[in-house]
């Protein structure tokens, strides 16, 4: 019973450098002494460059004069304003040209996603091609392709191309009529909100009444009715309060209207087209994914294609398709910073423009950082959130 | 009950009959894809009205107004710009293509130097090849010579300075060859970087955990042009007075750092997807740790993620066109800086350009991809659930 005896007694090991805890302990005190070392060493280089280079440290350079323009300012801001102004202007370019990317390249990705399963050939060889150019060349090339191939090229302000509704086109951007709202204006505003609110209330009723009594009730079409009636209710009623401001042509440029910058508008339409072809491969890989027999067993219900595309497949296609959508959204707005190719002031750009100006390098791309991993979180915060209201509820 | 009851039984199989008219050739394959309902009748209107508009303008600009050969940019204008063309042409500036083309290629690599490049590109498809072949043996002496040797022999080949070679500076490279230079190195380097970093982020060790995390998660939270900042901007200041970094290999290391928190994302889905058996059978046999994964894990989880480390590399390429915002020349940054040649500024000249470049991206991106997609269908035998 040898094997016994030693069952019973210490579990021999051969000797404490055999030890998976010393070990691990070991490796791990090492790493520390290792990372702590070398950090401190890189500390001690930046302290001495920064003194011989005199640059000053801290954040302090934020409440001085920034001294230079930004060509697109959501706020208000002046070249007097603060470096910390600056940033945050860029910032918000950054935020409004993410958002808006992501809504366009949410529906061209969708629709071209959709049109790749079409029944009909050529649709599905259209997207086909769409997709496999879009995803195979370097955004940034998309970018100059809108901004030096096609928007530069178009004629110079005295020769616009005139687009239907009033709105213009040429060399420096694009002319849309803007929507002057005059006295009274807040009425449809309250409409709206209240028709959002009332037809959110119906869905609910709608919805327990279905589940008490089996009856259906057309929530959509009283939704649209409601969402749509009572603002053109009350935009009859506070008698029309709305002018256009078109654009008009002058000598050399064209004033009034909304000005949308080339920058601006190569960015948004190559980060939504470019991301747009990932998007369509998604949406396309979660509609397949949901298996054949869950359409026939709603058709074998008795439901109609309807119901069977906005019931059955679509919530088990979202289940799929989200997770990787948001890292699209997040890939969308880290390609933003592609705007400084470009000279649309985003984040980037104006942190490079204060990095440069000030030469404090540390700080500013430490703020860089930052600002990114900050919007990151929030983007994959609220879609979790979504996620979650999607995500398969097990018992 | 009598056994001749029935008056006929069928003792052979029917022939097959062919289908109906109505099932098969042309028209049958017309209205079940084209013309199925009425919606499908509206969009297949709708596509062949794309379809007419968008391609004879293409084929028009791109090859028959297009011109091909010329000295300079007289070729590629109007009249009233200057040239030789009619008023109102539109037409693809390839001209301008064709008399770049080194610097596309080599940007402003000295021209009785550049047997050097076409010596690497040539041994590097002669390597390349064989390794993506399945049938061809020798795999591994194959991957190490890729890898390992081809490196090593190109940084000679290509900086010079040695065996008689003249000295090239790196600010003068360019085109493609920084392109795909960056793009190679930097996979060569973020692969082994992302299976330390995955092996890490799986680590029981607490610190190690944590470290390998951060780093995975900070890095892919932030975009590309920042990490190249980071490395243009930072990466001096964090070395001793005296010493410096050349731009290319600043450029380099940030690029691999950003690939390798990628890849080691990819890696790490690899690790997940062996059978917890795998590991335990390693260490019922013996096997210390790195035994473990060098013998047992990783090779069957690398194997697993093969197309996702050819996506990255397909990431990888396309994004090492930023390394033209901290000024380096790879080919999209020489297509953009040649625009400014006023022996060559035409309306035509940056369309053209960039589809040149366009086209040479999405030719590598492409085979890059079928390729990956059929190695996966090669290797789609295990695994699957």
């Amino acid at each position: 019973m040898a094997s016994q005896e030693i069952l019973r007694g210490e579990p021999s090991r051969g000797s404490f450098i055999n030890d998976p805890r010393i070990r691990s302990l070991f490796f791990q005190t090492l790493v520390v002494i290792l990372l702590f070392s070398s950090i401190w060493w890189i500390v001690h280089n930046v302290i001495e460059n920064l003194q011989r280079l005199h640059i000053a440290s801290g954040f302090g350079f934020l409440k001085s004069r920034a001294g230079f323009d930004i060509s697109d300012t959501p706020i208000a801001y002046t070249s007097d304003s603060t470096y910390f102004r600056a940033l945050v202007v860029g910032l918000l370019n950054t935020i409004i040209i993410a958002a808006a990317g992501i809504v366009l390249a949410t529906v061209v990705g969708f629709l071209i996603g959709i049109g790749r399963l079409s029944q009909n050939w050529l649709i599905r060889k259209i997207c086909t091609v769409y997709v496999e150019i879009f995803r195979n060349i370097p955004p940034l090339l998309v970018i100059f392709f809108w901004y030096s191939g096609v928007l530069a090229v178009l004629p110079p302000p005295r020769e616009s191309i005139h687009l239907p509704l009033g709105s213009f086109l040429n060399q420096r951007g694009f002319y849309l009529p803007r929507a002057v709202w005059g006295d009274g204006s807040w009425l449809i505003g309250v409409a709206l909100l209240l028709a959002i609110a009332m037809a959110w209330f119906v869905a609910q009723r709608a919805r327990q009444r279905q589940r008490a009594t089996g009856q259906q009730f057309p929530v959509f079409w009283t939704s649209v009715a409601l969402i749509v009636g009572l603002p053109v209710l009350a935009f009859l009623l506070s008698g029309m309060p709305l002018t256009f401001d078109f654009p008009k042509q002058s000598t050399f440029n064209l004033t009034g209207g909304f000005w949308i910058k080339p920058e601006f508008l190569s960015l948004l339409l190559a980060l939504s087209f470019y991301t747009a072809a990932f998007i369509a491969e998604i949406v396309r890989a979660g509609i397949r994914g949901v298996s054949k027999g869950q359409t026939e067993a709603a058709a074998a219900l008795g439901l109609r294609s309807g119901p069977i595309l906005r019931l059955v497949v679509i919530p088990q296609a979202m289940r799929i398709v989200i997770p990787p959508l948001t890292s699209q959204y997040l890939n969308l707005t880290k390609n933003s910073s592609l705007a400084i190719a470009i000279g649309y002031p985003d984040l980037t750009a104006t942190a490079g423009t204060v990095l440069n100006q000030t030469g404090q390098a540390v700080e500013g791309v430490f703020i860089m950082m930052i600002a990114y991993l900050v919007l990151s979180l929030v983007t994959s915060f609220v879609m979790n959130i979504v996620n979650a209201r999607m995500a398969l509820v097990e018992r | 009950m009598q056994e001749h009851d029935m008056s006929w039984v069928r003792t052979e199989m029917a022939l097959a009959q062919p289908a109906p008219p109505t099932e098969r050739g042309a028209y049958a394959w017309v209205r079940k894809n084209l013309i199925g309902s009425v919606g499908d009748t509206i969009l297949t209107v709708l596509g062949i009205a794309i379809v007419v508009w968008v391609l004879p303008q293409i084929i028009n600009w791109a090859f028959i107004n297009a011109v091909w050969t010329g000295p300079d940019r007289t070729v590629c204008t109007t009249a009233s710009q200057g040239g030789i063309q009619p008023d109102g042409w539109t037409g693809a500036c390839w001209a301008f293509v064709n008399a770049k083309f080194g610097q596309f290629m080599f940007g402003t690599y000295p021209i009785e130097e550049r047997w050097r490049p076409i010596l690497v590109a040539i041994l590097f498809v002669a390597l390349l090849v064989p390794m993506l072949i399945p049938r061809v043996p020798r795999k591994g002496l194959n991957a190490l010579l890729l890898f390992v040797a081809l490196p090593i022999v190109a940084f000679f080949l290509l900086v010079g300075g040695m065996f008689g070679l003249p000295h090239v500076e790196t600010p003068r490279w360019g085109g493609l060859l920084v392109t795909l230079s960056l793009s190679f190195v930097g996979i060569a380097v973020s692969l082994p970087m992302g299976i330390v970093l995955a092996l890490g982020r799986r680590s029981k060790m607490p610190i190690i955990k944590w470290l390998c995390v951060v780093f995975i998660e900070t890095v892919r939270g932030i975009p590309l042009i920042t990490v190249l900042f980071f490395a243009s901007v930072m990466l001096p200041l964090f070395l001793p007075e005296g010493v410096s970094f050349d731009k290319y290999l600043r450029a380099l290391i940030g690029v691999s750092l950003f690939a390798a928190a990628y890849m080691a994302e990819v890696i790490r889905g690899g690790l997940q997807a062996i059978p917890k058996g795998q590991y335990e059978g390693a260490d019922s046999l013996g096997l210390g740790y790195w035994q473990k994964m060098g013998l047992i894990v990783l090779p069957q989880a690398l194997k697993l993620v093969i197309p996702g480390i050819v996506n990255t590399f397909i990431g990888m390429l396309k994004d090492t066109s930023l390394v033209l915002i901290i000024s380096m020349f790879d080919l999209l940054g020489v297509v953009k800086q040649n625009f400014a040649d006023p022996n060559w500024a035409t309306p035509q000249t940056p369309k053209s350009g960039l589809i040149f470049a366009a086209f040479v991206f999405w030719l590598l991106c492409f085979g890059m991809s079928r390729y990956s997609m059929y190695t996966e269908r090669r290797l789609d035998t295990g695994y699957k659930r």
